[in-house]
């Protein structure tokens, strides 16, 4: 497009006045401008960095398969997470609450033999619901910061995970290999377990743009006292938002078991971490109000990526971590500086008007 | 004042009442507006303005009395419930989502629905658009909340309660953050509104506006009703006569006080795109006042002497020896205050005591081997609230109790613990009572007339013109006036604040 050179100077203004602009090219300056593009460029970097190093990254019989099955947990996780810190809170609970479902998994298969996947799946959703609906209702009366409830939850759920399952360990020989198989089955080349994560994070995606619901949870996150001024729901969104998560993150101990075939105790220690630094990643600012799910479901690709590139690109394991840790700082720096950037355009637009 | 029983009132309060705990913020409030008519509130801080107004707003739930809503009697326990019924509240701070855009804001919770309850953006949009186009104003539906002025914001909720199509419109302190010509564009959108046929209700500090723009005026004191006037047959000495319950003789009690050497000197003090060339002194005893539109850059440059944020380029000299850019510690030792516009958020640690808050500055002094007591800090804080009488029992009391007024004397004491010879003071009675506000502005002369240097930043020409020495004029970052006092009028001052206005365009 030649004309693009010719206007840029104008993109200054179209900032400002959005309106101003034609429709297509106002969609086209959302998308090429948006988080969600610059993080899925990095995504491709990475994808193509290892592919120039060592072929088989990307061209080889399972390696289409790991890129989008690898990630397929903790894509569900970051969704989850996402809506939660949207909200202006935080869920820290997911990993405990993806140990629990997993171990449950497990422990049905066995004590219910031949007893439907479906029905498996649904249970893990539902426990996991439950879960989050208790962290939402401490959130939500309690009057106390998500982050100190959600943390105090990680370890209760973690301990009865432990509690139960003891030194037991499930193994794959517990669970019928029809259930196994979902965890390698592909359609068209797709991994079954990454259309759930997919389908997951349309749903979720959509009624964020375009529910009354879904644009409260920005509301909220964005100035809560505003929300609870404007007449919103808050505390009703804001629980949901935990149950959202909570049940995601209840699946996605299912799909956990069905990828690994085996669970102990310690199954999911430490991935919500993994979670809200995908959200991160992907643009959704940490103290709620904006950002997408699509971004944080792109943010969990690139994290569980970069950690399989590294290696084969020859970066020594300190720096991979190191690597990791200054994409998130450096995630939430640009968005202060594009913050703040932002601000001040709108603020001389306005001084010129 | 005649009441006509059978009347089309919008609203009609009567001997409403409303306590939190012990305390009681409102005795006895009653207010009627009818349809079609701007009714402005006035009172003290403290007279129960806000807490009639958070009733109205389903906020708080009252205690006793009538609230009857177009004739009928209403009780809401939420803001949703007040807003259904076609009350729409604009608070002092607008309370908008910055990150999201203005339409959203406007019909956020309410959002236009197309087939299968999916948000109609398209539809939103359009009606964001004529909302603005019958209120006279442009501001782009797209756009981002984020950054915009408070006067915009504000035309935001109105907008807002415009759609809602609500029949009461209530404003609590509307103009305290704009300029003359926000104040003019508010006060066309309010009398167009009025011409509509609904209700308006306004909280004001200012009589000016209380003139310009009511119909009809409620004096509200110590949380009670006290009178209704039409603004047509009263005027401001007896609306101040009814608010304080006593006459004031002299608003702006400025002593004349010996001018002595100079304090501060600033020699082309440049911040590119906020202040440029700006030069001036202050002397010693002498009050300079900085005067000029929201926005003009006064803050800024009062922020840059102090060291709060940095410039390019000039110098700032106190007391013969040059100020190092960027460093409020600096600044302190060579002796100089700072009292920012914004109490709550810069000035004072509201949730500490009022002890610790005085004691804060002069910490370092105050310690003993590196450690500070409270015993300590109450005898060093307590001459000081007692010089400045602020009305605290105890000095363990926290700081965000007390009013408006109260807070503003701490913030005072705090600084003048520190025994400067300049004090900056911004905004010195906004949001404060009239008897506060004379306490406050004696308060200052008493200092000026001790030979204490004072540069204060006031909005309010009543204030600048009664209290300055000097007026120095800002327009759009540069002194365009340095107005001694027998000269100064509020058309000299208004002139400079915006003659470079008018030069540039």
């Amino acid at each position: 497009m030649s004309a693009t050179a010719t206007e840029a100077p104008e993109t200054h203004d179209a900032l400002v006045e959005p309106s101003s602009l034609s429709p297509r090219r106002r969609a086209f300056n959302n998308i090429v401008k948006s988080r969600e593009a610059s993080i899925l460029l990095v995504l491709v970097v990475v994808i193509a960095a290892a592919t120039v190093k060592t072929p088989s990254f990307f061209f080889s019989g399972n390696s289409w398969r790991d890129l989008l099955l690898t990630p397929s947990i903790l894509l569900l996780l970051a969704v989850g997470e996402a809506v939660v810190i949207i909200t202006r809170n935080v869920d820290l609970s997911v990993g405990s609450v993806l140990g629990l479902t997993a171990y449950l998994t497990g422990r049905l298969f066995i004590d219910h033999p031949g007893i439907n996947i479906m029905v498996v799946g649904v249970a893990g959703l539902l426990v996991g619901a439950l879960l989050g609906l208790i962290n939402g209702v401490l959130v939500g009366w309690g009057k106390v910061p998500s982050l100190v409830i959600t943390l105090g939850t990680l370890y209760i759920y973690r301990g009865i995970v432990l509690t139960w399952a003891g030194s037991n360990r499930i193994n794959a020989s517990d669970m019928p290999s029809g259930f196994l198989d979902v965890g390698t089955k592909q359609i068209l080349t797709i991994p079954v377990l990454f259309i759930v994560a997919l389908v997951v994070l349309v749903a979720v995606g959509y009624y964020l743009h375009t529910a009354r619901g879904g644009r409260e949870l920005y509301a909220i996150g964005s100035d809560p006292d505003a929300a609870e001024l404007y007449g919103l729901r808050v505390r009703r969104r804001v629980v949901s938002a935990f149950v959202l998560s909570g049940a995601l993150a209840g699946l996605a101990g299912v799909v956990f078991a069905a990828r690994y075939g085996t669970v102990s105790s310690d199954a999911g220690t430490g991935i919500e971490l993994q979670a809200v630094a995908a959200v991160v990643i992907g643009g959704v600012a940490i103290f709620g109000g904006s950002g997408t799910v699509w971004g944080a479901a792109i943010g969990a690709v690139l994290l569980v990526t970069i950690n399989r590139a590294l290696p084969i690109l020859g970066i020594p394991d300190f720096w991979q971590q190191a690597l990791v840790g200054a994409l998130i700082i450096s995630a939430i720096v640009l968005d202060r500086v594009l913050n703040a950037r932002r601000a001040r355009h709108l603020i001389e637009s306005r001084d010129n008007s | 004042m005649l009441v006509t029983e059978k009347s089309t009132a919008v609203l009609d309060m009567r001997g409403v009442s409303k306590s939190f705990g012990q305390v009681v913020a409102l005795r006895s409030g009653s207010l009627k507006v009818d349809a079609g008519s701007i009714h402005a509130l006035v009172g003290e801080n403290g007279a129960g303005k806000s807490t009639l107004i958070k009733i109205v707003a389903g906020v708080h739930r009252r205690g006793s009395g009538e609230l009857l809503l177009d004739g009928e009697a209403v009780d809401f326990s939420s803001t949703a419930e007040s807003k259904a019924a076609g009350v729409a509240v604009i608070y002092q701070e607008p309370t908008l989502f910055p990150d999201l855009s203005v339409t959203e804001n406007i019909f956020m919770g309410r959002q236009l629905l197309s087939g299968g309850r999916r948000i109609d953006r398209a539809a939103m949009y359009a009606e964001a658009e004529s909302l603005f186009k019958g209120l006279g104003v442009k501001i782009d539906p797209r756009r981002p909340a984020l950054g915009l002025s408070i006067a915009d914001q504000q035309i935001i909720e109105i907008a807002k309660a415009i759609s809602l199509d609500a029949r009461l419109l209530i404003m609590d302190e509307p103009t305290a953050a704009l300029s003359g010509v926000e104040v003019e564009r508010l006060f066309t959108v309010a009398r167009r509104l009025r011409d509509e046929g609904r209700a308006l209700v306004f909280i004001s500090h200012r009589f000016d506006e209380v003139f310009a723009l009511g119909d009809m005026v409620t004096v509200m004191r110590d949380g009670e009703y006290v009178a209704t006037k039409r603004v047509a047959d009263t005027n401001v000495d007896e609306i101040v006569e009814l608010m304080v319950g006593r006459e004031v003789s002299n608003l702006f009690p400025k002593k004349a006080a010996e001018i002595g050497d100079t304090v501060l000197q600033v020699d082309g003090l440049t911040s590119a795109g906020v202040f440029h060339d700006v030069t001036f002194k202050v002397r010693a005893g002498e009050i300079v006042g900085l005067a000029g539109l929201v926005g003009a850059g006064r803050s800024e440059i009062a922020r840059a002497i102090f060291g709060v944020d940095s410039y390019h380029s000039g110098t700032v000299t106190l007391g013969g020896s040059s100020v190092p850019i960027g460093s409020p510690r600096a600044a302190i030792r060579a002796g100089m205050a700072f009292i920012p516009e914004d109490r709550r958020k810069q000035g004072l640690v509201t949730e500490a005591s009022v002890a610790r808050n005085v004691a804060g500055v002069i910490r370092n002094k105050l310690t003993k081997a590196g450690l500070l007591t409270q015993s300590v800090e109450n005898a060093a804080a307590g001459p000081w609230a007692a010089r400045l009488h602020v009305k605290t029992s105890a000095l363990d009391m926290n700081a965000n109790t007390m009013s408006g007024g109260n807070q503003q004397k701490v913030v005072i004491a705090k600084w003048l613990a520190t025994n400067p010879t300049l004090l900056i003071i911004d905004e010195p009675t906004r949001g404060i009572d009239v008897v506060t506000k004379a306490e406050v502005h004696r308060l200052l002369s008493d200092l000026a007339g001790q030979g204490l240097a004072i540069l204060m930043i006031s909005s309010e020409l009543p204030e600048v013109l009664g209290m300055a020495d000097r007026v120095l004029v800002v327009c759009e970052g540069r002194i365009t006036a340095d107005i001694p006092r027998a000269e100064a009028t509020p058309e000299s001052v208004m002139r400079a604040a915006t003659q470079s206005l008018e030069a540039h365009r």
